[in-house]
């Protein structure tokens, strides 16, 4: 049986390669270009969870409200904290976990869960992640309403400088420099992609990372300074006050800490050290280029391993 | 220049069972010796050796067995797979009918449907909702579009599937054997409209088993078994290969008439 190929053949294979940083960067590029996709997408996946419910996307509020409210109640009695500097903090803090949280979580499912369409419609990869982080800041976004209120109740004792706990430092307040969560909270999503890309892609080849993740998350939610403040870590009983200071690890070698101060604290009003910004902008940088050197080397392999 | 070219192209699929799938497994079984982390994973080759090169005004029926690897051919045409081994370029914008019950979500609307593929297919959302009434029309669907698609038919979702993409002006149509399931008045509605794309747009490659639909669309064919190229030639020669009978021996006088082939066909060979 002779194949009567009816046409003539291009002789040289093109140079292009499957894995090359070029098609990593392109894939990156094209996820951006299609960026009305997954930002219809991403709405469509939040009226889509509530589609049949009366009150809608408000249980996402109201959930978090709930949260944020019994949290801080319990919470400045264990510590001893004013409550209204300690609400806020928590309800701010618990919003910016909540975005980290589903990011990772769901970023490591981002691929497994879109197989249907990797399967069957050609498109960069990224676009699945784009939507899912879209789809968080949406979240995120609705949950803002909680800050607002519990700003405007609050603002009183927090637009004039004033401390967490009785010793902790003083804060300067609430100033114009609210707008600075913008830019960190520009950042943390930036992070978000590439966490999501690099842990979308190994989960999907590896089934276990997904719930590796699920499981020390947790742990990291209490390792983190969320419901509790990182100035209580150096606050001794007995002995010199440097005795603590080693304590400030704890927090500190922890990333999420860094990246949940640099939104958090504009919203607070306290200072922000500027380490948070140099830790933030090196993991920005380190990770990309991982995640990049992963999209290279398996990016072409994902629709496999769906 | 809308064109498909692949060199030596394989596709193989790693098919990792659960405990393969595992860093577990990947870490002890490294005592083995061997490097690559795909040495101890079974594999299908689903496509082995493919050359092909496909241009403008080509209209190509898939033909073959089940399992022989037409669908994971077109996944390759549409760059959804990427060679494992070999090369792949496709120059132009594609738009591929695969199986129809996924990349639609079954909770939202027709309306919302359409147009998420058509996003997914490169189009902006004005130019979605410019062409909105036009599919509905087209489809016939009516009142339907505003209901989840799950409410469909599998009918309907072909239906859907065809007016979007013959709405979007591609210039790489793939089409998987699914379309079968509309109704002769539909499908010869479809007809007309999926003839003139691939007029206008250049490169249609269609996998389907009936000879008429085949012979009314396209001119050549390649034939697939057990994921290799078995023959690629023009339409008839193919069929006849394949089937073991020339395709027009079996037609009645009105389908050729339709086909708009002349019966010296028909003389030739009078039955078997």
């Amino acid at each position: 049986m002779q194949a009567t190929s009816t046409v003539d053949h291009p002789e040289a294979p093109p140079a292009v390669k499957s894995r090359s940083f070029k098609r990593a960067f392109g894939d990156v590029r094209e996820a951006w270009d299609h960026r009305e996709l997954w930002g219809h997408l991403g709405w469509q996946d939040i009226k889509q969870r509530y589609r049949r419910s009366v009150i809608g996307p408000l249980w996402i509020t109201i959930s978090m409200g709930t949260t944020a409210l019994a949290l801080g109640l319990l919470y400045s009695v264990l510590l001893g904290a004013e409550l209204p500097a300690f609400l806020p903090y928590i309800t701010a803090g618990f919003i910016v976990w909540n975005f980290i949280l589903g990011c990772v979580t769901e970023g490591t499912d981002v691929f497994i869960a879109n197989e249907g369409l990797i399967k069957h419609l050609p498109a960069p990869i990224t676009v699945h992640v784009m939507r899912m982080v879209w789809r968080q800041v949406l979240f995120l976004l609705h949950n803002l309403v909680i800050y607002v209120i519990v700003m405007m109740i609050f603002f009183g004792t927090l637009s004039e400088p004033y401390r967490m706990t009785q010793d902790g430092p003083l804060q300067p307040g609430l100033s114009w420099t609210v707008a600075l969560a913008i830019p960190g909270f520009i950042l943390l999503a930036i992070n978000a992609v590439w966490v999501s890309l690099l842990f979308g892609v190994i989960s999907t080849r590896f089934r276990d990372i997904p719930p590796v993740v699920n499981s020390f998350i947790n742990l990291v939610f209490f390792m983190t300074p969320i419901v509790w403040d990182a100035s209580i870590l150096t606050k001794v009983t007995k002995g010199s006050p440097e005795d603590g200071a080693w304590r400030m690890w704890i927090a500190e070698l922890n990333p999420v800490y860094h990246f949940v101060e640099i939104v958090r604290a504009p919203l607070l009003g306290h200072t922000v050290d500027w380490h948070h910004w140099a830790v933030v902008g090196g993991f920005t940088v380190v990770g990309w280029l991982l995640a990049l050197v992963i999209l290279r080397n398996y990016r072409a392999r994902v629709s496999y391993w769906v | 220049m809308v064109s498909i070219d692949v060199w030596n192209a394989s596709v193989d699929f790693p098919i990792f069972d659960a405990k393969s799938r595992s860093l577990k497994k990947l870490a002890l079984g490294k005592v083995g010796g061997k490097i690559g982390s795909e040495g101890r994973v079974p594999i299908i080759e689903a496509l082995h050796d493919i050359t092909l090169s496909l241009k403008d005004g080509d209209r190509v029926g898939l033909v073959g067995h089940n399992g022989a690897g037409k669908s994971t051919l077109l996944r390759l045409l549409a760059g959804i797979y990427e060679p494992t081994r070999g090369h792949s370029r496709i120059v132009g914008k594609v738009a591929p009918v695969f199986d129809l019950g996924v990349g639609m979500d079954p909770e939202i609307s027709g309306y919302e449907n359409i147009m998420i593929r058509g996003l997914f297919l490169g189009m902006t959302r004005k130019q979605m909702e410019a062409r909105v009434n036009d599919i509905a029309e087209f489809t016939e669907l009516g009142d339907y579009l505003q209901m989840p698609l799950r409410t469909y038919s599998t009918g309907m979702r072909v239906r859907l599937a065809l007016g979007v993409v013959t709405s979007i002006d591609p210039e790489i149509l793939l089409l998987d054997e699914g379309i079968g399931a509309v109704d002769a008045a539909f499908m010869a509605k479809a007809r007309d409209r999926l003839k003139d794309l691939v007029k206008r747009s250049g490169l249609l490659v269609f996998a389907n088993h009936s000879d008429e639909t085949l012979l009314d669309f396209c001119d050549s064919a390649i034939w697939m078994d057990e994921g290799r190229v078995k023959m690629h030639g023009g339409l008839r020669e193919v069929l006849t290969e394949y089937k073991g009978h020339d395709p027009f021996e079996r037609m009645s006088a009105e389908q050729l008439a339709r086909l708009g082939y002349t019966s010296p066909v028909l003389s030739g060979n009078g039955g078997e």
